[in-house]
């Protein structure tokens, strides 16, 4: 198998797990950021249970240098913490929270076929290359 | 209006785990979504990679609705304006491009790596997306 087929495969259930888990659903983020009025605390157990499944398989793979495909296996250097890594995440939790949509659940909305979710996706995409052209 | 699911929730979570040890174990890239739609959208290589991926989120939601849940559920409930919506979707963008992750490549992939960045950065989204919804209910935004 190719890993475009893979690909395509991974982010079908990727997308699944997104709709079951309510991550697609803004009104249910904005519930889990509104941490001082009617918490709820759902989405704890999404990142939760992803990072259960997941970190185990990482731990014992972590030492593999190619994949099953054969390709290199691609970690990203350690990254530091610095000015980047904490500007970058408050400005996306700005976002997050205005919002109400992260990246997978904003490319997952596109299965509405409501034109909003096209001009959520247009802005991120903007941003995305705003940042890729001005800061290296 | 905000009901608890965490039987759902934790399943749904299990489900996006299995793909990113999925991914991971056959491609050796990480799932990390921001990334792949940088890469998808600026990168020639494995261009056609990433969009599978990317095309794959949005299959993966009309599968689930035409052929696993008997009843759509309310998702996908976008009712703000475009004055939130557009600034909104551009510091997403920006924001997860210079922090290096988002929810799934931070959150998902890097602390399930144990990496000590990644469960800073994580700690900072959460956190000021909790002092932003906070901010706008003041302002009566919301609720």
């Amino acid at each position: 198998m190719n890993d475009k087929i893979i690909s395509l495969i991974c982010g079908i259930i990727f997308g699944i797990g997104l709709v079951i888990s309510g991550m697609t659903n803004p009104e249910k983020v904005i519930g889990f950021l509104s941490i001082t009025h009617n918490w709820d605390a759902s989405l704890i157990f999404v990142m939760g249970g992803a990072i259960i499944t997941a970190g185990p398989f990482f731990y014992f793979l972590k030492n593999k240098e190619l994949s099953a495909l054969g390709d290199k296996i691609n970690l990203p250097i350690k990254q530091n913490i610095d000015k980047k890594l904490i500007i970058g995440s408050s400005l996306f939790g700005i976002g997050w929270g205005l919002v109400g949509l992260c990246p997978g659940p904003a490319i997952s909305a596109l299965a509405t076929f409501d034109p909003i979710t096209l001009v959520f996706l247009i802005s991120m995409a903007a941003g995305v290359l705003v940042k890729k052209n001005t800061i290296k | 209006m905000n009901s608890f699911t965490p039987f759902s929730a934790l399943l749904g979570g299990v489900i996006i785990g299995l793909s990113v040890v999925f991914y991971f174990y056959m491609t050796g890239r990480l799932a990390g979504i921001s990334g792949i739609f940088e890469n998808a959208i600026t990168k020639a290589s494995q261009r056609l990679s990433n969009l599978a991926f990317l095309l794959g989120l949005v299959i993966g939601p009309l599968i689930y609705f035409n052929f696993i849940a008997s009843s759509a559920p309310v998702v996908f409930n976008i009712t703000h304006s475009y004055l939130l919506i557009i600034p909104g979707g551009f510091l997403v963008g920006f924001g997860t491009r210079l922090g290096g992750g988002c929810t799934s490549g931070h959150g998902i992939c890097g602390i399930g790596r144990l990496s000590t960045s990644s469960i800073i950065a994580t700690g900072i989204f959460v956190a000021i997306g909790m002092l932003t919804v906070a901010v706008l209910q003041q302002f009566g935004i919301y609720l």
